[in-house]
């Protein structure tokens, strides 16, 4: 039997997984691919927990389909910087850009 | 239904600005010219709500209500009196005239236009708003242009321009933190009070609020609208951030944004807050005193012409917030005349001494002189604003000046006769750094160097013009605004209770 | 006629007001227009005022009860203003002599001012001062009253400094306007306090109240603010110690010298005083400041016109001197001889300063009377004409001013029956004066006038538009004083009063002393100036030190000078740099104090985006945790409430 316990421990080790990727990447698009890794790990707990938790509706469903919408757009997004900052640098090492201090 | 007036001369300067940010940037004079265009048109309007507002009636006229915030009690509430028409009408006055007095802004004539009429737009929605919500609303929207105004088209002279926008920004900043706190916790002890929230000035002035809290919370509003009005000792924004900002902005800066601070402590302080008001004015009465005296005598000392109107502006808010200490129906009525009257004056003094930066290029007094010789016109408009601001009987601000004279010298229970006395003899010394500066810039001997300047001409005699008539209609006929603004400072008065007739015992 | 006249005297100063805005909006371009259509104006209310003064003097019943109409100029619960119209003798008098004398000048100036590059705007000046000194004369409101002697005040400023490109008139007019403007600091408290007791301004209702004003307010009160009161006519009418702008105010066009600081403006002073002379009568200390202040003037100011060389300026200390005389009749509570003494002073002081601009014109702008000399020959109008004035001036009889001056010491004498400690002295002091008088002026006239030709100089007789005027002026120095003989039933004294007309026996004795004393002063001046039998340096060294304080005008200039540099601006610095060091200090530390603090915490910012995740990430962590696990209280503060 698969409860709720197992979807949210396969959504914290997504997560966490995301999450490491995120922190220690120094690829831009390595951490791009991660973030949405873990924006996923949230779907799944939605979804989870709209069917377990016994409600009438697809609340978390629709939060997901939600997600996944402003997922895309941020992707879109998010390349579009990562392009522009390869064309300034000629890189996409995380580390080259901290001009974002003091 | 009728004809949505107010909230159409609100939007004229922001349909302007729509468009203009649709007119290519090179389009110099069509941008200009449809800034004008818009500023003209709110300047009908609100001639038009001034001549047809009914004296008789009385109370808010063009009303326009929406409830916007039911939970909060929030309404999009506009409606004017005899207390927000004169400066509704003085807002449009001095947009009108700087939108010329900026005629030759040619450094990203857009921006400057757009952000300008902006300005207004939130200038005047602060005088319109009769809920409280509204009013901070369009108070911090004029904030964000004055900066970026400052910033770009300032001049750095003894300081800055960053510095001076800066300093402008931080204090109307600070200002508005102590007001919200005040603000705040009126708005809570009265749904406390009432069973229900609301924002509604007129309603908030229904509910009596227990003396203590008034006495607590007056402070509060009193060094937020202060402030605002340069009142001493944080007044020192005042003079740095004109002498800082571009004509047009020294011009609505010193002209109408002052005066939200007047506005609002006659408004929102006194009306809601009366018995804090009677405890707190003779701490007013001396700071006010003090702002005469204090800012009129470093005046004397100032060479830079923007520095000496800075100073004498301080100085004349002094007078207004001696009205508003003086606590009676003619102490406050000069009091808001003296705003509207100096208003016009300074706006006018700024003009000139914009026009006179722009063609010479320096400010500096000694710098300057005899400029008389080649700029007749605009040595004119100087005397004109000069002698306005000395108090020169037959031009708007020696009445407002009387009248608030005359409300101080009546309130003697509060208002010590020696502090009325400095104050009064602060026209001695306002006569002495007015004409100084007047004779050492305008008079004197032909110097060569200025021999080419041309003097103003077209467009940029709108100004003077325009607030020129003003300056004498207005000394000719005191009853036109008199009448106006008695008839909005009654209620308050009512309330406070103290419309006493003088006479009798000295 | 007379009686529109009566009933729109509005008219009289609006018609000079339209010429000037006329002039100032549309017909600058043109100096002939502009002057012609400014004479014009004048003209009409010059005739206009001659209607007026038939109407008023045919009506004995104005004395006691003036004409008055009024309209309201703005209002508010507890403060009415009005503004209107006051017709009675007094004012009918003066419209006389300011209509009379600013047409001549305005005609003069046409000789005068011709060819000036502000021909237009001096006729706009001229016609703004007429407007605003005919509005004061006509005033039935004090603060309408205050209102015209500020524009008065303003047209001074403008005509002293007309010629503004020299350093001295630009300075002139500065002072002039500052200088009155203490006096006017004065008058606003006054007139303040007057609305504030009796409740109205109005002249009319003031006088009503004045009778029995221990209803509203103490004597000692009373008192009190009528004499911060006459701080405004100290400064207005040029006397001690606010009479140092005057003599500067010469700086100015002739003209103007004579219409404004010789003629009309510098009177106002004197006319206020007069009109609410009903206040003052009533409370007798108040009188006596005004008498010795007035005495005290009259005498300070001829021993300074004793040692002055240039004409204009012994011009400008005679008037103070004889503005004196006029504030001591009002202090002996004789508003005829104060009066009387005015309309005769405007004839024959006119008549000098036209006299000396003729002079200045023709000499160039020369203005020492040691430059001068034996003009007679080539001047012959100016010059006598210029004598006409001076023995008028010296009080030689028939002249006007001998009637005029016997008057003023005649109620001097009176008054010190009642009160000798005050004026008996004010008396002799007067009688001093009137010698004083004599002869310094016959000083100027024998200096500059006779006496040996200067080579260098060659003057020649004013054109016909500057003579008109002299002449004119001159018939009415001689015969103007002749409504006042002591030996007529109805005279100015029947008209021109305040309270009960009696007929005073004309006083043979004091005439005759009188006439001694000015004979005296002009034959001294003979023996001195023309003959040279005394040699006047000779004088001057024997009395070293007097003459040097009267040459320096006592040094209250510089005293002045010293207070406003080292006091006023003195303070001024010291505000300043309080303003800048302290106030503005307090808020730039407060500035530095943010700054500094960001400098240091700017370290923290690494720029690395992914040690910002892990912070962010990290502290959510920890409030995770906390809410979890940790104080339940704590948590509820953000969780509403614990419910």
């Amino acid at each position: 039997m698969i409860t709720l316990a197992h979807y949210m421990l396969l959504s914290a080790v997504l997560f966490a997984i995301g999450l490491f990727g995120v922190l220690s990447k120094k690829n831009a698009i390595t951490v791009l691919v991660s973030t949405e890794i873990m924006l996923n790990a949230v779907n799944l707990n939605l979804i989870a927990i709209n069917k377990y938790i016994g409600v009438d509706g697809f609340y978390g469903q629709l939060m997901a389909i939600f997600v996944i919408a402003v997922a895309a757009a941020e992707v879109g997004v998010g390349l579009g910087i990562i392009i522009s900052m390869y064309r300034n640098k000629e890189t996409i090492s995380l580390d080259e850009f901290n001009f974002l201090k003091w | 239904m009728h004809f949505p007036l107010l909230t159409a001369t609100l939007l004229a300067p922001v349909i302007g600005a729509l468009v203009i940010a649709f007119i290519p940037k090179e389009e110099h004079k069509a941008i200009k010219s449809v800034a004008a265009f818009a500023m003209f048109v709110a300047l009908f309007l609100s001639v038009f709500a001034f001549f047809s507002y009914d004296l008789a009636k009385g109370g808010f006229q063009f009303v326009e209500k929406y409830n916007w915030v039911p939970d909060l009690g929030v309404q999009f509430y506009l409606g004017v009196d005899g207390l927000s028409l004169p400066m509704l009408l003085l807002t449009n006055l001095l947009g009108f005239a700087a939108i010329f007095a900026s005629w030759n802004v040619n450094n990203r004539p857009k921006e400057f236009f757009v952000l300008f009429l902006l300005l207004i737009a939130g200038v005047m929605g602060t005088f319109i708003a009769q809920d409280l919500f509204i009013f901070l609303l369009f108070y911090e929207v004029v904030v964000i242009p004055i900066y970026i105004m400052v910033v770009i088209w300032g001049s750095s002279k003894r300081v800055t321009k960053e510095y001076a926008g800066m300093k402008l920004t931080i204090y109307l900043l600070i200002g508005s933190a102590f007001l919200l706190f005040g603000l705040i916790s009126i708005f809570v002890k009265s749904s406390d009070l009432l069973g229900h929230p609301t924002m509604n000035i007129e309603a908030l002035g229904k509910v009596a609020f227990p003396k203590d809290f008034q006495i607590t919370i007056f402070p509060f509003l009193l060094f937020g609208f202060g402030s605002l009005l340069s009142m001493w000792p944080f007044h020192s924004w005042s003079p740095d951030g004109y002498a800082g900002a571009p004509t047009a902005v020294s011009m609505i800066h010193a002209g109408v944004l002052k005066k939200i601070g007047g506005y609002g402590l006659i408004r929102i302080a006194l009306y809601l807050l009366p018995e804090g008001a009677k405890y707190w004015a003779p701490v007013i009465a001396i700071l006010a005193t003090v702002n005469v005296a204090y800012a009129a005598f470093i005046a004397l000392a100032q060479k830079d012409l923007k520095y000496v109107v800075g100073y004498s502006s301080v100085s004349h808010m002094g007078y207004v917030l001696l009205g508003i200490a003086s606590l009676n129906i003619i102490g406050i009525n000069g009091a808001v005349a003296n705003m509207f009257a100096h208003g016009v004056m300074a706006a006018l003094f700024f003009s000139m001494i914009g026009f006179v930066y722009e063609k010479t290029h320096t400010r500096y007094i000694p710098d300057l002189g005899g400029l008389a010789h080649q700029t007749p016109k605009l040595a004119i408009g100087l005397v004109m604003a000069g002698m306005a601001s000395l108090g020169l009987p037959g031009l708007i601000s020696f009445v407002p000046e009387f009248t608030v004279f005359v409300g101080i010298w009546k309130n003697e229970a509060m208002i010590p006769k020696f502090l009325a006395v400095i104050a009064i003899a602060g026209v001695i010394i306002t006569a002495l750094y007015v004409l100084r500066a007047l004779a050492y810039s305008l008079f004197g001997p032909r110097r060569e160097e200025y021999d080419h300047l041309k003097d103003i001409k077209g467009a940029e005699l709108v100004p003077l013009v325009v607030l020129g008539f003003v300056l004498i209609a207005g000394g000719v006929l005191p009853f036109l605004i008199m009448d106006m603004v008695n008839s909005g400072v009654a209620p308050i008065l009512a309330k406070l209770g103290a419309t006493t007739a003088i006479g009798g015992k000295f | 006629m007379v009686e529109f006249a009566m009933h729109n005297a509005w008219l009289i100063p609006l018609l000079p007001a339209i010429a000037f805005a006329a002039i100032a909006l549309l017909l600058w371009p043109w100096p002939k227009a502009s002057s012609t259509f400014s004479i014009l104006m004048i003209l009409t209310s010059f005739v206009l005022a001659l209607a007026v003064v038939y109407g008023v003097y045919t009506q004995p019943e104005l004395i006691e009860k003036s004409m008055v109409y009024t309209t309201r100029w703005f209002s508010m619960p507890g403060l009415r203003i009005d503004v209107g119209i006051m017709l009675d003798p007094t004012s009918a008098m003066m419209l006389w002599v300011v209509t009379l004398v600013a047409l001549l000048v305005q005609i003069y100036s046409l000789g005068y001012m011709e060819g000036d590059p502000g021909f237009s705007s001096f006729y706009a000046y001229l016609s703004l001062f007429a407007a605003s000194m005919l509005g004061l004369v006509l005033s039935s409101n004090l603060l309408q009253m205050f209102v015209f002697w500020e524009l008065v005040g303003l047209c001074s400023y403008l005509l002293i400094g007309f010629w503004f490109y020299k350093d001295s008139a630009r300075e002139a007019a500065k002072k002039a306007f500052i200088t009155t403007r203490v006096g006017d600091f004065g008058l606003l408290i006054g007139l303040l306090s007057l609305q504030l007791i009796f409740g109205t301004l109005n002249i009319p209702e003031l006088a009503e109240k004045a009778v029995n004003f221990q209803n509203y307010v103490s004597a000692e009160t009373l008192t009190l603010v009528l004499v911060v009161l006459f701080l405004g006519p100290i400064g207005k009418s040029g006397q001690f110690p606010l009479h140092v702008w005057l003599p500067d105010a010469m700086e100015g066009p002739t003209p103007v010298s004579a219409l404004i600081h010789a003629a009309t403006m510098v009177v106002a002073g004197v006319y206020l005083v007069g009109r609410i002379l009903f206040l003052f009568k009533e409370v007798p200390a108040a009188m006596h400041v005004v008498a010795i202040i007035g005495g005290f003037t009259a005498f300070f100011a001829a021993t300074i016109a004793l040692t002055q060389t240039e004409m204009k300026r012994i011009l400008a200390y005679s008037t103070v001197s004889q503005l004196g005389y006029m504030m001591l009749a009002l202090g002996a509570a004789s508003l005829t001889a104060s009066m009387f003494h005015l309309m005769t002073h405007a004839y024959f002081k006119a008549l000098m300063f036209l006299g000396a601009g003729s002079v200045l014109h023709a000499l160039h702008g020369k203005a020492h009377i040691h430059e001068m000399g034996g003009l007679y020959k080539k001047m012959p109008w100016t010059t006598w004409t210029f004598v006409i004035g001076a023995l008028a001036i010296a009080g030689i009889p028939p002249l006007a001013g001998f009637w005029s001056k016997d008057e003023i010491l005649l109620v001097v004498k009176e008054a010190a029956h009642e009160a000798p400690g005050i004026y008996t002295p004010l008396f002799w002091l007067a009688l001093i004066t009137a010698f004083l008088t004599a002869f310094y002026m016959f000083r100027q006239v024998f200096t500059a006038f006779f006496g040996p030709e200067k080579p260098e100089n060659h003057p020649h007789e004013a054109p016909w538009n500057m003579r008109l005027p002299l002449i004119i002026l001159a018939f009415f120095s001689i015969v103007g004083g002749w409504v006042g003989l002591p030996w007529l039933e109805k005279g100015f004294g029947y008209w021109v009063r305040m309270g009960e007309f009696h007929h005073a026996e004309p006083d043979y004795v004091l005439m005759g002393v009188s006439v001694l004393l000015a004979l005296a002063g002009i034959y001294l001046a003979y023996l001195m100036y023309l003959k040279k039998a005394i040699d006047p340096d000779k004088v001057a060294e024997k009395f070293g030190v007097l003459y040097k304080l009267s040459y320096h005008k006592y040094y209250i200039d510089e005293i002045y000078l010293w207070f406003n540099q080292m006091v006023v601006d003195g303070m001024g610095k010291i505000l300043y740099w309080v303003d800048l060091y302290i106030v503005d200090g307090i808020v730039n530390g407060i500035g530095a104090i943010t700054r500094g603090s960001g400098a240091v915490l700017r370290y923290t910012t690494t720029g690395n985006l992914q040690t910002y995740a892990l912070v962010i990430f990290m502290v959510i962590v920890i409030i995770t945790l906390y809410f979890a696990f940790g104080d339940a209280s704590f948590a509820s503060l953000f969780l509403g409430g614990g419910k």
